[in-house]
């Protein structure tokens, strides 16, 4: 096997920046980007002149309503950008695929500081009784990839999940009740999140009689739509003494699909996507699974992030029942603290850039009241069946 | 009534949407390595040829694993149903999403279904679309400890 070449290494995350976060704010995504933005660039000590390149995911939409309504030519009109490279669309590698975009940016010299944006206003779009979440739910009739699950009645990525979830738990065993540590466990953990939406504790009573949305999986189990945007600047490595403070390394990350590009044909229904990106994250950092002092894993269900903690390797395959049982080892005072913001489950859909975010607020001792002492090394993730990307993140160390 | 949203009808995909007019499941293949290709591409993805054709199924397949839906996604759609990914006897991992019918979407979470459950295809007219649907080949426990058995 050749040598492993990492180039991610030579760019680093400057700055991070998250604007107000909410249901049904009535603000426009541009001023809610502007808002990210602008703390992104006080956080790394930049101008926005000093800006040069733009990517975001998946570019701008305009179905499903409120999916994603704003654009790089978005940003850059409205900031007055001048920029040397720009990058929005969907088919990356998960929800981080803009964030490996921009890294790949820098380190090839396009561009120096490139501001990375992530923008939902799904909250304020279900208003008008549309809803984000439902594939099909338009006028038209289907087409593409997206044919073979709805006419079914599988019209929601609910449904298709669930369908792992129950084959997992046929072959493993894993109960409802030990899944139910994860929303409980984001729950929790968003009490301390002053911008997270749902506070109030979860308990498994309340759990265990949810209204069901699709068998194994109850309305705990699904995240929240929310409206608010997440900006992360990543800049070249040379450029440190011009930053306000030392940056975070980006260690490693995780971009591989091996498996089918189907939510019903991958060759193990037990596995995602996940477990083809987390093995080449680790595959180029000599950091081990046990190194990583806090996990910020996509929870869009609470069972992709089972299967993100598992292809991550804190656990050999198909034993989360009994990781996940009780729920210490992922609280806050346990081996692997778990969303500490309240994951998407409980802090709202940030679609994958909230991971990000605050695994920087933690490797930079930013993160206030839930702040895991000494945290050095952070994974982030986002995607789900097969989307799905991840990253190795450590302090300036 | 069930008003899942339905395909678009285009040459690529006729055959697996209409097929089910003459009561056949059809699958694409390719004609030269025999590779069963789903969702259907126009190159063989093992072998690269270029014959590929739609070739009959028995019909007969396994679940492998299923979801009873609760949500009322859109209006009238009757809740609950269940959901199931269906693997074809022609091919290890060729498989299908599905809804399942002649089964109880009450106990079926209850192990009313299971993964290995026997099925084989019925097909649901709705405009210019067969749905290709899938009921339990014998009584649900009758087949269920057939599974048992083969497993």
């Amino acid at each position: 096997m050749s040598t492993t070449r990492v180039g991610e290494r030579q760019a680093v995350i400057s700055g991070v920046g998250q604007s107000q976060i909410g249901r049904k704010l009535g603000r426009s995504g541009v001023s809610l980007t502007v808002e990210a933005v602008t703390e992104a660039l006080a956080d790394a000590g930049l101008d926005r002149s000093d800006i040069d390149g733009v990517s975001t995911y998946p570019g701008m939409a305009p179905s499903p309503p409120g999916m994603s309504p704003h654009g790089v030519r978005d940003l850059k009109e409205a900031m007055g950008l001048e920029l040397d490279w720009f990058s929005g669309g969907g088919e990356v590698p998960g929800q981080l695929g803009a964030l490996f975009n921009a890294v790949a940016a820098v380190v090839t010299g396009l561009a120096s500081h490139v501001v990375v944006f992530r923008t939902v206003t799904e909250s304020s779009s279900q208003t008008a009784e549309r809803r984000a979440s439902v594939t099909g739910s338009g006028d038209g009739r289907l087409t593409g990839a997206l044919q073979w699950y709805p006419p079914f009645g599988a019209m929601s990525a609910s449904n298709w999940i669930a369908l792992y979830a129950q084959r997992y738990m046929h072959d493993f065993g894993l109960t409802r009740e030990q899944l139910a540590q994860i929303p409980i466990t984001c729950r929790t953990n968003a009490a301390l999140n002053p911008k997270a939406i749902f506070t109030e504790p979860l308990t498994l009573g309340a759990y265990l009689s949810a209204r069901m949305i699709s068998w194994p999986l109850c309305l705990f189990d699904c995240d929240v739509p929310a409206d608010g945007s997440t900006a992360i600047i990543v800049s070249h490595e040379s450029l440190v003494a011009s930053l306000r403070k030392p940056p975070v390394r980006i260690e490693a990350i995780g971009s591989a699909l091996h498996g089918r590009d189907s939510w019903d044909q991958r060759a193990d229904l037990t596995t995602m996507a996940c477990h083809d990106a987390a093995p080449m994250m680790w595959s180029r950092t000599d950091l081990k699974p046990a190194d990583v002092d806090t996990a910020q894993l996509y929870d869009g269900f609470s069972f992709i992030c089972l299967q993100w903690l598992e292809a991550c390797g804190f656990f050999p395959k198909g034993e989360a029942g009994a990781f996940l049982a009780g729920g210490e080892r992922i609280s806050r005072s346990g081996e692997l603290p778990l969303n500490t913001n309240g994951g998407q489950l409980s802090g709202g859909r940030m679609h994958g850039y909230g991971y990000v975010h605050e695994a920087c607020r933690q490797l930079w001792g930013e993160a206030g009241q839930r702040q895991i002492a000494g945290a050095e090394v952070a994974v982030a993730a986002a995607g789900g069946g097969p989307i799905g990307g991840c990253i190795l993140l450590t302090t300036s160390r | 009534m069930n008003m899942a949203p339905l395909p678009l009808i285009t040459d690529e995909n006729r055959y697996f949407w209409q097929s089910g007019r003459e009561g056949v499941l059809r699958i694409m293949r390719c004609e030269d390595c025999g590779w069963w290709i789903h969702q259907p591409e126009p190159v063989c993805p093992v072998c690269l040829s270029e014959h590929v054709s739609p070739n009959a199924t028995a019909g007969l397949g396994t679940v492998e694993g299923f979801t009873v839906n609760h949500q009322q996604w859109v209006p009238n759609l009757d809740v609950p149903y269940v959901i199931a990914i269906v693997e074809l006897d022609e091919q290890v991992g060729l498989r299908v999403m599905t809804r399942l019918v002649g089964v109880d979407a009450a106990t079926a979470a209850a192990g009313g279904v299971q993964v290995g459950l026997r099925v084989e295809v019925e097909f649901e007219q709705r405009d210019d679309v067969w749905l290709p649907l899938f009921r339990p080949v014998a009584p649900v426990s009758a087949s269920l400890e057939q599974a048992g058995e083969a497993s």
